[in-house]
């Protein structure tokens, strides 16, 4: 088992005919399942032809109800990404992972609320994951996204990451030490995203096949005392933590849009005071997030 | 993107919203012509920087004569202006606001911002105007009004209402003040604002509510489609160092420590930074080279770290996913050479073909230390500068 994703999950990727589309559905298709997995591409004015083999569609309302798909990836560039993540809505797919990054905020707003208000007026809610994020992966099984394949390996750790190679370097800690991971799930860098800390944490801890979980988080917004707090609550299983940022000023946007210190307790400080009070194993050496891990086990 | 004082006024006129009149000038017989065309009998003679606490620095002077205008815009025009937000050295000041006086009454504060854990925006009041607002919400929370806007419905009148009545704007004014309010909210949506600043808002003696000081924070995503927000950026503002780095899709920023960083991914290339400090020393840099770097990207960063005459070492961390460590190897032999690279740099590389990447650091004949964890290149480093 793992989470949102497994070797049966159907995917249509929406900015398949792109560079990076191609690029990333390649390699997608080429690790584990992928093969069986992306059944399906979205291009209005290639609809009816193929890329790699799959068939590519008007819409992705046309593709769901062709291939009976349940979840989107999102490769579509930053002025178009929010109206691909609302097609997916409007699809009423289970999951719509967005990997673009640079989209403008105010569309993620708008956006946002859309679904919050399609989903308050009864209709079927879909997840979003990111934007800004390299995806998710069920290692041996499915990898969705821009994350390299062959560091991971299949077990029973959980990550969760708001960043794309720092979720790298915990999995490569973790294969390196003989440890697989259940899923590991890039949330994104964006200010306003969809799944948060808090979401993933809770999938894991629902999950049997999940035994631990590293959480990594980086400076800016209230995402990770969230979570941290309903954790300490909830959570079942022994959890590592570290937040990137204690070197980074305040005021200063550092690389992704929503890591910026703007006040109160954003701060990687603040952030790892409360996820230790609230149960974590945390540290301040991201070399060691592997091996505190297995300490715990 | 951060814009003027000046500019962000401009912006809010063209939204509707009442502000002081005023002339923007570079020197100071336009200071003096700009006080004579604007006529009265005081006038606000206004530092126009990036940074806040400008009044505090003595960036902010009246002048009740002409006489007196040209004697504070020399004083102001070209000084090195010292905040609590420009850092010990100051910023120059290059540009004046002249404006007409203002009937002060009552000062209050309003701003509106995306507020990231409802998902709405935020409208934020105060009757503490004039202050900073980190303060007032540390001291006094209380005095703090805030509203959260769906943006599928805008401010409505009853938001508007509870935060002109919320900081006390009198009765005979709360009509004029939720217009402002409204057309604050419809400016920040409409120019892709991260924060629109009105701070402070004045009740004048006649009862009109005025925007008297204005700041804005642009979204840097949304910047493509306001090509009007991007000609008032002023680049005197912005460290010419991430400036630059920014013309070759890098996102670098300047720090106080002596050694360098190149990292790949925001979140690794804080993760490295806290890793030196850790380990006992303090980083010069962010520098994330994204997720394509080439030997040309990965030259420029070098050159662009090694202006930083502090820098007393470089560390280069690569986890190497779709971006091989070949390619970046290749690219560090390369920047070492053309930059004649004279300080040490230890190279720490993971992932796809990391064995490649890491036999072509020891063909390259170069002084390059090698690492296998982020904590030893940290420590490798760290001695290596000592």
């Amino acid at each position: 088992m793992s989470i949102l994703i497994n070797k049966d999950t159907k995917i249509i990727t929406q900015g398949i005919t792109g560079k990076t589309g191609q690029f990333h559905t390649e390699k997608c298709i080429e690790y584990a399942n992928g093969k069986n997995c992306f059944v399906a591409g979205v291009n209005p004015k290639k609809a009816g032809e193929k890329i790699f083999d799959v068939p590519i569609f008007a819409s992705v309302k046309d593709a769901a109800s062709a291939t009976g798909a349940t979840v989107s990836v999102i490769y579509v560039p930053p002025a178009g990404a929010a109206a691909a993540i609302w097609e997916a809505c409007e699809a009423d797919l289970d999951l719509a992972i967005c990997i673009t990054e640079g989209i403008p905020v105010r569309d993620m707003l708008v956006v946002r609320n859309k679904m919050r208000q399609k989903v308050a007026a009864g209709g079927k809610e879909t997840l979003l994951l990111g934007p800004n994020c390299p995806g998710l992966i069920t290692p041996d099984e499915v990898k969705i996204g821009i994350m390299p394949g062959h560091i991971h390996k299949k077990g029973r750790i959980g990550v969760v990451s708001r960043s794309g190679t720092l979720t790298y370097e915990a999995v490569g800690q973790l294969t390196e030490l003989g440890l697989g991971q259940s899923s590991a799930v890039g949330i994104g860098g964006d200010p306003i995203n969809g799944l948060k800390h808090i979401d993933v944490m809770k999938a894991f801890n629902d999950d049997p096949d999940t035994d631990a979980v590293i959480m990594i988080g980086e400076i800016g917004g209230p995402d990770e005392a969230e979570a941290a707090v309903w954790c300490k609550a909830n959570m079942k299983k022994p959890i590592v933590g570290f937040i990137a940022g204690v070197t980074a000023p305040p005021g200063k946007r550092m690389g992704h849009a929503g890591a910026l210190i703007s006040g109160g307790a954003d701060t990687a400080d603040a952030k790892l005071a409360i996820m230790e009070e609230c149960g974590f194993k945390v540290t301040r050496n991201p070399s060691e997030m592997g091996k505190l891990l297995k300490a715990l086990l | 993107m951060k814009i003027h004082e000046y500019q962000a006024k401009e912006v809010l006129r063209k939204f509707g919203v009442v502000t002081p009149r005023g002339v923007p000038c570079f020197s100071v017989d336009e200071a003096v012509k700009a006080a004579e065309q604007l006529g009265g009998a005081i006038w606000v003679v206004k530092a126009q920087i990036h940074a806040g606490g400008r009044g505090k620095g003595g960036g902010v002077k009246l002048a009740r004569s002409l006489d007196e205008v040209k004697t504070v815009a020399g004083q102001i025009l070209g000084m090195q202006l010292v905040t609590h937000q420009t850092g010990p050295g100051g910023q120059k000041v290059r540009r004046l606001l002249v404006e007409e006086g203002a009937d002060i009454k009552k000062e209050y504060y309003v701003a509106a911002l995306t507020d990231r854990a409802t998902q709405k925006v935020a409208m934020m009041a105060s009757s503490e105007g004039g202050m900073d607002i980190e303060e007032v919400a540390h001291k006094t929370p209380e005095k703090i009004i805030k509203v959260f806007i769906d943006p599928l419905v805008g401010l409505t009148d009853a938001q508007a209402k509870e935060l002109a009545a919320g900081i006390g704007v009198p009765e005979a004014s709360q009509a004029m003040a939720i217009d402002t309010f409204k057309k604050l909210y419809t400016c920040y949506m409409e120019t892709d604002a991260s924060l629109a600043e009105i701070n402070p808002l004045i009740l004048e003696g006649n009862g009109n509510i005025k925007a008297l000081d204005a700041k804005f924070n642009f979204d840097s995503n949304a910047l493509f489609r306001h090509p009007e927000i991007m000609e008032m950026r002023d680049l005197d503002e912005e460290d010419a160092d991430e400036i630059e780095a920014s013309k070759f899709d890098l996102a670098y920023i300047s720090l106080d420590g002596n050694i360098g960083c190149l990292v790949n991914g925001a979140g690794l290339a804080m993760a490295t930074m806290d890793t030196i400090k850790l380990f006992g020393a303090e980083p010069a840099n962010f520098l994330d080279v994204g997720g394509g770097a080439t030997t040309e990207k990965v030259t420029e960063a070098f050159k662009i770290m090694l202006k930083n005459p502090k820098v007393k070492g470089i560390l280069v961390n690569i986890f190497g996913g779709i971006m091989r460590c070949d390619t970046i190897a290749t690219g560090v032999v390369a920047a070492a050479k053309e930059t004649h690279l004279s300080v040490p740099l230890v190279v720490r590389m993971k992932g796809t073909n990391e064995d490649i990447g890491k036999q072509i650091l020891r063909d390259s004949g170069l002084p390059i230390i090698s690492a296998d964890s982020m904590a030893e290149a940290a420590t490798k480093i760290v001695e290596a500068v000592k």
